[in-house]
């Protein structure tokens, strides 16, 4: 496939792995925020190819991961009513709430269908006009694009038995918190390129300045990784903090203008839980009062409905052996070098799972 | 490693694994299925023949050996691109007795109907068992009708059972399988999934991915016929080539490893794959095979699996371990490493 | 959020926010929105997420990319020499 299979060149990924050696002279965290990231490394085996001096922390990047305990439970609750079809994308249907998940719903005889896309939501509704058509509009920036499109669509053609239950999450706050923390290891940051591609690396300047941190918007498939830890490293060793865009054949500074704009029409800010982290301020995107007519929360009166957060970490419960929070490797706030697995359990859950099924056993390194 | 960070507390959200209900993962071909089967299925029944976790079971009567196994077959849609809910009841099970081996002797089929399915959907579905079975060489000798009230059903659930005569005298099973054999591919990877889901979620593709389904006992006897020291076979189901490794590796005891640039996957799947991202090594395929042989017996049991058509594409996809850790290892198309394990589910269309 | 893959625009239909492509990704063909991507055409490849094209993609800045990896192949083969 064009435009993918040239970045995933081994001859190519073990240059760039020896440059990166080349150049390392000390101990550097360098933090991915998107789960998709977090999938190539894991998938591609990059930590492999790199110098031991650098160690890979894993972001809060999945969206699904990190979409509050209650807002999982509000999805729960309006996709169990009869006269609802819930849909959603497929990372979300195992997502554990309080008491089971999408596909336990599913099995007791809700109506939940998993949809490739928003629009495939709003073509049920239109296609099924006695039914109430929910939409789990959940993602980073990279799809709120669309999914703004979907509520401007569903108002322009009146499709009233639409609704979307909004949890938007947005990454520059979220990297803010993580570098505000006391006890922050992250000294350099992939920014995610796809959610760049939609609001453009504006944003991440002040970051950069404020918290001294290079920031390097990077792609996803194992060659735009490396190199972006390439030029990551390569400011780090040279005490540069600055923005750069390694993703540029789809990553512009302004991102996408026409999206932005519908982006601004549809949602508005809003404070944000995110699981196992808390309230970040301005973290998330809610809908504006011109399009409230189609939040799942006001129409399913389910909205102020607080769940508190267990402190208690939930693999505790699932997974018998993980003794204590420190060793999950959720978040890699506390991730070590030799367990570098990040929050995308749910979404690329084989890697996951074996981590921990296997004790976190690493295969044999000779050929 | 620096402190725990007492700001963040981690709530971990992992997959749910112990449920009250059945739900549709159970049913997935992935760790779930596998835990139902081993807490509450393969105890109860305990014996011999069911926990050497074959595709069939091997039966003595007498001199002679059988092969017996059975499959249900509940898909939907019951019309795919490429065949239909018929298709595979016969194919599948052939399959599973070639997988021991055996040449087909003879089918059972046991429908189960929906109130309310149109006569003429039954009558294009026994015909296509019907042309199946002619193709595969094997007869539909006997079976059961049953009609459920409306809303009970999928339309149709078939269950097809086979019996098998073994003509050779090789235990084709994981626990034959020895460190150093060699692991045979069949075909390509991934079409019957895609082609399934294309149609099932109604993620609809401009190019129709036609299911790879498939009768696999020809090859299969070839290879006994030529004398090939078959330790064993598989065929890939649910759960694709990943699964089936894994339950080898455990079953067998060993380590197996595999390298992803051997293993052939058509473009067109690799395309829908990447959409949807999903992983061709665990989707569905209902006419591929694994077969484990001596190393020293590869190169010519390929070339019998090649001069068969649904083998053309056959090639060596890896090598048995001496490690006993049953880990399957992949090696990467850029050179490393990773290690595979089943998913929980079946796997799904993500966005992340 | 992650997941966008690059395909080419095989037609366009539509306007606005309206506007849909054909998309071949691989030769599978897919239809996507373009409504992000006006200045989109016939013949250009776009990444899509869930259905909508949310860049187009550069085809000079790729080519950048990839010349940028010959380079560093270069370097490091130079290296060793040393």
């Amino acid at each position: 496939m064009k435009f993918v299979d040239e970045y995933r060149d081994q001859e190519k990924a073990e240059q760039i792995a020896q440059a990166i050696a080349r150049i390392t002279t000390r101990q550097w965290s360098i933090m991915e925020v998107c789960g998709g990231q977090t999938h190539s490394i894991v998938k591609y085996g990059i930590d492999e190819l790199l110098p031991k001096q650098i160690s890979l922390l894993h972001g809060p990047g999945c969206p699904v991961c990190v979409t509050p305990l209650e807002i999982v439970d509000k999805a729960l609750q309006i996709a169990a009513r009869p006269e609802v079809i819930f849909c959603s994308f497929g990372d979300m249907l195992r997502v554990p709430g309080s008491g089971g998940d999408l596909f336990s719903v599913k099995a007791k005889g809700g109506d939940v269908r998993i949809v490739y896309s928003p629009l495939d939501a709003l073509k049920l509704a239109r296609e099924n006009p006695q039914r109430q058509v929910v939409f789990f509009a959940v993602g980073f920036e990279t799809t709120a694009p669309a999914n703004a499109m979907v509520v401007f669509q569903a108002q322009q053609q009146k499709v009233a038995n639409f609704s979307v239950l909004v949890s938007h999450v947005l990454v520059p706050p979220a990297i803010a918190a993580i570098l505000s923390a006391p006890d922050n290891r992250t000294q350099g940051f992939l920014a995610a390129g796809h959610v760049c591609t939609v609001m453009g690396f504006e944003e991440y300047f002040q970051l950069a300045e404020k918290f001294h941190v290079p920031i390097v918007v990077t792609g996803f498939e194992p060659l735009d990784i490396l190199q972006g830890i390439l030029m990551c490293v390569g400011q780090l060793e040279a005490g540069r903090a600055q923005v750069e865009n390694q993703y540029a054949r789809s990553v512009q500074r302004q991102g996408n203008r026409p999206a932005q704009a519908l982006m601004s029409k549809v949602f508005r800010i809003v404070p944000r839980k995110w699981r196992g982290v808390g309230e970040i301020p301005a973290s998330g995107y809610g809908l504006s009062d011109e399009f409230s007519a189609y939040d799942a929360e006001l129409r399913f009166g389910v909205a102020g409905h607080h769940v508190d957060e267990d402190s208690e970490c939930i693999s505790g419960q699932v997974l018998r052996g993980v003794k204590k929070p420190q060793e999950c490797p959720a978040f890699g706030v506390r991730c070590s070098p030799e367990r570098p697995l990040g929050a995308t359990m749910v979404s690329s859950e084989g890697a996951c799972a074996a981590y921990y099924q296997y004790r976190r056993r690493q295969p044999d390194q000779n050929g | 490693m620096a402190p725990p960070n007492s700001d963040f507390t981690t709530s971990c959200p992992i997959s749910i694994t112990s449920h009250d209900f059945v739900t549709l993962a159970h049913g997935g071909g992935g760790r779930m299925m596998h835990n139902l089967l081993e807490r509450v299925v393969i105890p109860a029944f305990g014996n011999q023949p069911l926990e050497s976790r074959h595709d069939g079971a091997v039966l003595t009567v007498g001199k002679a050996r059988l092969a017996f196994t059975t499959d249900s077959y509940v898909v939907h849609p019951l019309f795919f691109p490429g065949g239909d809910i018929g298709t595979l009841a016969v194919t599948g099970t052939v399959n599973d007795l070639a997988m021991c081996g055996a040449r087909p002797l003879g089918l059972s089929a046991a429908f189960i109907l929906e109130e309310g399915l149109p006569m003429a959907t039954l009558e294009k579905v026994v015909a296509s068992m019907a042309r199946t079975a002619k193709a595969a060489k094997v007869g539909i000798v006997t079976g059961d009708t049953k009609v459920v009230d409306r809303g009970k059903g999928d339309g149709l659930f078939i269950n097809t059972a086979g019996v098998g005569v073994i003509e050779h005298g090789l235990v084709i099973a994981p626990t034959s399988v020895r460190a150093g054999d060699a692991i045979l591919l069949s075909g390509d990877v991934g079409r019957h999934g895609v082609a399934i889901m294309a149609v099932r979620e109604g993620l609809q593709f401009e190019t129709t991915i036609e299911t790879d389904c498939a009768p696999l006992a020809e090859p299969v006897l070839a290879l006994l016929a030529a004398g090939i020291e078959v330790h064993c076979l598989r065929d890939l189901t649910r759960g694709g080539l990943a699964t089936t490794l894994i339950e080898i590796a455990e079953s067998s005891r060993l380590h197996i490893d595999v390298g992803e640039r051997e293993i052939p996957v058509e473009e067109n799947v690799c395309g829908a794959c990447e959409i949807l991202g999903l992983d061709p090594l665990y989707l569905a395929n209902e006419g591929r095979f694994v077969a484990f042989v001596p190393s020293g017996q590869a190169d010519k049991a390929v070339a019998i699996l090649q001069s068969h058509a649904v083998s053309s594409r056959a090639l060596r996809i890896g090598t048995v371990g001496e490690r006993p850790d049953k880990l399957v290892t992949l090696l990467s198309r850029i050179g490393t490493r990773r290690m595979l394990d089943m998913h929980s589910g079946e796997q799904l269309p993500r966005i992340c | 959020m992650c997941l966008a893959v690059p395909g080419k625009i095989l037609s366009i239909t539509g306007s606005d926010t309206s506007r849909m492509g054909q998309v071949s990704f691989g030769g599978v063909g897919k239809e996507a929105c373009l409504a992000f991507v006006p200045e989109a055409k016939v013949g250009d490849y776009v990444l899509v997420h869930a259905g909508f094209a949310i860049s187009i993609v550069d085809e000079a800045e790729a080519a950048q990319t990839l010349e940028y990896f010959r380079q560093i192949g270069e370097l490091g083969k130079l290296e060793d020499k040393q």
